[in-house]
Order: C-alpha cells, then structure tokens, then sequence
C-alpha cells in the first residue's frame, strides 16, 4: 500500500481516497449518522454497535500489526482480555463495601483478596491497568521474540499459544478470576449507573469518540516515516537491516500499539456487554479478530472497521438462527476471502473504483456529499 | 591504541591513517566448510578494488563477513581502526559500509524516491522516525542520486515495476545514498546488456575518490573498463593481486578458472 502515490494521483485511485487520501467526503457523513445512533436504533442495536466499534479499536490495530507490519498475531484475545479483566476487576471491587470479597471468590473459600487485586480498587489503576498493562507485557514479549529474529508463521504460533496459556490459566484460576463464568454481574462504573439509557449512551459516544481519533492517530503514523519504514520492514527487513536501521524497535512499537489498542477494545467491551470471559479471550476469538481484518483490508483502516461490523453483525444474525453453524460460515468467508480477495472489502471498493461504473458510482456519492 | 598496532601489525606498505578496511586472517568455518580460509585483505581509503574467483572461491562470503551478515570463526575486522568483527550489521552500517546484494535488494512496494530517501536518512534511530519532515540536505542528495543513476522520470514508480538493469541502479543508488564510505557491490552488473554494463562501470568510477568500493563480478569486459586492482581469490583463499592485464596473463589464474569448470572460459 504505497501512500506518497496516493497522494500524488488522488483521482485514480478509486473510492481507496475513502480510506486514506480524501476520507472527509464519505467520513465526516459516516461519522454523524454513527453519532445520532441512539436516536435511529433500538437500545438492543445500540448496544450491539457499541461492542462491534470497540472490537474495530482492535481491528485497526491490527491493521497497524499485520496489514503495515507483517506480524501476524493470532494472540490479539491476550490483551483484549487484560483490558477486559482490569476494568471488571475494578467493577467488582467498586460495588464492595471495605473488606468485603467479590461473590465468586466467597464461593470459591478465599478469605482475603489476592494482592492483584488490590490495587485496581482504584479508578485511575484501572484506567492505566487497561491499556499499560497489554502495553507492557506485549513490549516486553515481542521485544524478546523480535530480538531473536523470530518472525512469520513462527509467531503466529507463539502468539496462539500465548492465548491458549492465557485462557487456560483464567479457566484452572477459578477462586480469583472467576473461571469459566469470568468475571460479571456490574453495577457502576465511575459513578456511572449500568444499564441506564444514559450510561448506555455515554458510553456508546465515548467508544465512538475512540474510533475516531484512533482512526485519525493511525492514519498519521501511518503516513509517517515510520510507517514508510514498517512497511519497508515488511516487505524487506534485510535490505532495511543493512541500511543501518534495527527493525527490532519498528515492531514492537507496532505490537505494543496493537496491544493497547487491543486493551481499549476489551474494556470497553465489557462495559457494553457487561461481561468478561475466558471464552472471549482464548484461540478461537483471537483467530475471529485476524478474520476480520481480513475480511475488512488488512492496509485499510476503513476496511478493519467495516470488516468487524459486517463479521459480526453476521455473527449475531447465523448464531442466533443456526447456532452450530457459525464457525463453519466464518471458516468459509476466511477461506473465500484469502483466495478471491487479498485486499478484503477494502481491495473490492478501491477495485470497483477502477472500472468505469466505479467510477461513476464514486462521482455520485462525493457528489452528493457536497 | 591497539588498533593502530594491528594496522602495522598487517603489514599495509599505505600509511595508517590512509587504511580504511583490514580483513586479518578471517576463516568463515561452515560446519568443516572452510568458505574463508585465513584470508587478508586491506582497502585504502578512496580507491577501486575489484575481486573475483571461480564459483565457491568465497567472494558473497567475504563481503557478508564484512557486514555482519556471516560471523567470522577466527580473524578480525578492522574498519577505520576500529575491531567490527562482532558488531550488529546494523551498528557495522552505521559505521559507514553499504553493501548491494547479488540480486536486487530493493522494496519493490515503495516508490524510487521512498527506497532512496530510507536509505539517504542520516538518523536511523528507530524514535527519530516520528519526526515530521525531510532535512534538505537529504532531499538534495536523493534528487542528485535519481539524476546519477538516471532514474528521475521513475521516482514514483513503485520499485517492484522497475526493468532487472534499473533495480540494480537503484540498489547502486540507495547504497550511495547512505554516505557509506566503503561500498560494496556484489555482481552490479548481473543480467544487464553490453550498453547497461559500461554505464554501470562508469558510474562506479564515479564514485570511487569519495568513497572505497569492492566490486565482485566476472564479466572481463566490465572488469577492462573499472580498470582496477584485481584480487583473485580460489577456496577461501587469497590468489593473487594484480592490473587486469597481469591478472589476465598470469597461468596460476587461468588454470584456477580452466580447471574448476570449462562454462567459465569465456569470462576470464
């Protein structure tokens, strides 16, 4: 995806200026239909738009990760479910009275709060906890990995192993992450009252909000020098390496901003879908994730959040009618799009805009944003 | 100043400070494999050397032991004085030496201009890419780089679209680009025609004054028009030094290139 051309030949391109040369035409009109949501959706839609845009936090990070930087991470679930646990963790504590345990943990015999716990009784701890904690722990292990030249298919595995450790660990955990169930069952979040419409609504704007200015922040990173040198890194680390960079740095910044990303997402999620579970964190959502950029355009930011809500909104529409068959759909789309569409949704518009009808079709649409 | 003392220690009949690269006694050991073989070499600041020797002789594995690519088992490294045998190859670069590789090294899916400015930036520290902007100086020399290796009209191109002979140029370009002070240029001329093949050798004679660069190739005719010292090298080992001329009559060489395979009579 070579951007300085882009930039250079902004009309040949297709509706691809929707993604990352022109974007406020379509984005701006996008942008506030998305706000007035609350009043256009029932509260159910709104709060199945609410989890797919924080999910599409996630997304855009692995644009950043996979699609810019070539590491392909099937562990993406790991910092999800940091994110996830910090802010329930944090839940579960603000709705006790001093010295009193969570309800699963007085079930479970413990007579004292584990020390992690501890600390994210604190607001702020939790807030920071959400997004250093991935942070830090996905610097310190792809920086150990990078370090040894470790890369493709290999840290794809690890990655996948990484969830596979981390999901089991909550499962054998149960007296003090819950187990199984996970951690639910909230009532405030900073003052704020679950399950009211205006918590509801505070919440969908403030996971909006996100999306925008991520989608903003990643789209100058992007079009920096160091996404100039990430993809370069990419697509040839020892041509870059023998110039004198040390690629180790350019990518674990990328992972570590995915994983921060990745612990927004899962915040945020559990606060919308008042819940956070070993189901939501281990191998096979970690795989779900990546097929969502796949199915969006790996390079397209535009693409990751389309691709989160159209997977997903499929999700909800195949396992509600026909629950068995969902991952065997998912398989089929991951299948169908790897083989036809390397480009995701993202490759199909910025295709269409190449042909004649395409084009047409683009004219119309800036048009009438005008 | 010990390094000073290896200099001497080397035997270079140049003056220490006029040294740019010494190569002392390394062996390159691949399992039992000896691909160098005690092998020493000294490059002087500002000058043309090429080096050749039949398929095997060691020639890639001496410029990837000079770069960090390949770990030297025994031997050392000097580069102005200072020991890299064991540096990172990306701290060794830093260091000022550039090398082209033997098939084209470039990033096919950045544009011309992006390929040389990577290369042309001057702090390669990873935090010093969020900064905005391009320094002038670097802009200039990247513009004068295009016009050198005559790719100007496809500084927009994406890299991967260029001809085989234009990768090469680029590649020459981007190592150019990185003010190494010695260039090493693995096969500059592989898969390019007579015409392409003189304009390569002139310009690498461009170059050589402001900067030291060790060619490898086997084409006779581009090696006529470097006009160069010649080292031969044979297993891993050093042959002989020489002109072209000498180096084209001496029995020891032809009977090293006769001798190992009859497909390269007609280069050396």
């Amino acid at each position: 995806m070579d951007m300085s051309m882009r930039k250079e030949t902004p009309l040949s391109g297709g509706l691809a200026g929707v993604t990352l040369g022109r974007p406020m035409a379509l984005t701006l009109p996008v942008v506030v239909l998305a706000a007035l949501a609350p009043w256009l959706v029932s509260a159910y839609e709104l709060n199945l738009l609410a989890r797919f845009l924080a999910m599409a936090l996630l997304a855009m990070g692995l644009v950043l990760v996979w699609g810019q930087g070539g590491v392909l991470s099937l562990g993406q679930g790991v910092f999800f479910g940091l994110g996830g646990y910090a802010i329930a963790m944090h839940m579960k504590l603000a709705a006790l009275a001093d010295g009193d345990l969570p309800d699963f943990m007085v079930w479970s015999g413990l007579d004292a709060l584990p020390w992690w716990w501890v600390p994210f009784k604190s607001p702020l701890v939790a807030i920071l906890g959400v997004v250093l904690v991935p942070g830090a722990l996905a610097a310190l292990f792809s920086w150990a990995v990078f370090r040894r030249r470790v890369g493709g298919v290999y840290f794809a595995l690890i990655t996948q192993a990484l969830a596979l450790a981390f999901a089991t660990l909550l499962i054998s955990q149960q007296p003090s992450t819950g187990g199984f169930n996970g951690l639910t069952d909230f009532q405030t979040v900073m003052g704020l009252e679950l399950g009211t419409p205006a918590a509801a609504h505070g919440l969908y704007w403030l996971t909006l909000a996100l999306v925008v200015g991520v989608f903003v922040a990643l789209r100058a990173l992007m079009a920096s020098r160091y996404g100039l040198l990430l993809r370069a890194i990419r697509d040839g680390e020892n041509r870059i390496r023998f110039l004198g960079y040390d690629p180790t740095p350019f990518k674990v910044v990328a992972f570590t901003i995915g994983a921060v990303l990745a612990g927004l997402a899962g915040a945020l999620f559990t606060l919308h879908a008042g819940v956070v579970s070993p189901a939501l964190v281990g191998v096979v959502p970690s795989i779900e994730m990546v097929i969502w950029v796949a199915v969006g355009g790996r390079n397209s930011l535009a693409g990751a959040i389309a691709g989160t809500l159209a997977v997903n909104l499929a999700k909800d529409g195949v396992s509600s009618a026909f629950p068995d068959l969902w991952l065997y759909a998912l398989g089929l789309v991951f299948v169908l799009v790897v083989t036809l569409l390397p480009g995701g949704l993202a490759g199909l518009v910025a295709d269409a805009g190449a042909t004649g009808w395409g084009k047409r079709l683009k004219t119309l649409i800036i048009g009438e944003a005008k | 100043m010990s390094a000073q003392a290896t200099a001497s220690h080397i035997g270079t009949t140049a003056p220490a400070s006029n040294l740019l690269l010494a190569m002392d006694g390394v062996t390159v050991d691949f399992d039992g494999f000896k691909a160098l073989n005690g092998f020493s070499l000294t490059l002087d600041r500002g000058t043309l050397r090429v080096l050749i020797g039949p398929n095997g002789a060691g020639k890639s594995t001496l410029c990837d032991t000079i770069i960090g690519r390949v770990r030297a088992t025994s031997g050392r490294v000097i580069f102005k004085d200072q020991d890299i045998t064991h540096l990172p190859e990306h701290e060794i670069v830093r260091r000022g030496i550039c090398r082209k590789f033997q098939t084209p090294g470039v990033l096919p899916g950045l544009s011309v201009v992006d390929n040389l400015m990577i290369a042309a930036k001057r702090d390669r520290r990873w935090w010093s890419s969020f900064r905005h902007g391009v320094a002038a100086e670097e802009k200039a020399r990247v513009a004068d780089i295009l016009e050198t290796i005559g790719l100007a009209d496809r500084a927009a191109a994406p890299a991967g679209q260029l001809a085989h002979g234009e990768k090469q140029w680029l590649e020459i370009g981007m190592v150019v680009a990185t003010r190494a002070d010695l260039l090493l240029l693995d096969e500059p001329t592989a898969g390019m025609g007579p015409a392409e093949t003189s304009q390569t050798a002139t310009l690498i004679r461009r170059l050589v004054g402001q900067h030291t660069v060790l060619v490898i190739d086997h084409d006779m005719s581009f090696l006529e028009q470097l006009d160069a010292r010649v080292t031969v090298m044979h297993q891993g080992q050093f042959l002989k030094e020489g002109s072209v001329a000498a180096i084209r009559a001496d029995a020891d060489v032809a009977a090293v290139y006769l001798g190992r395979a009859k497909e390269n009579t007609h280069h050396v």
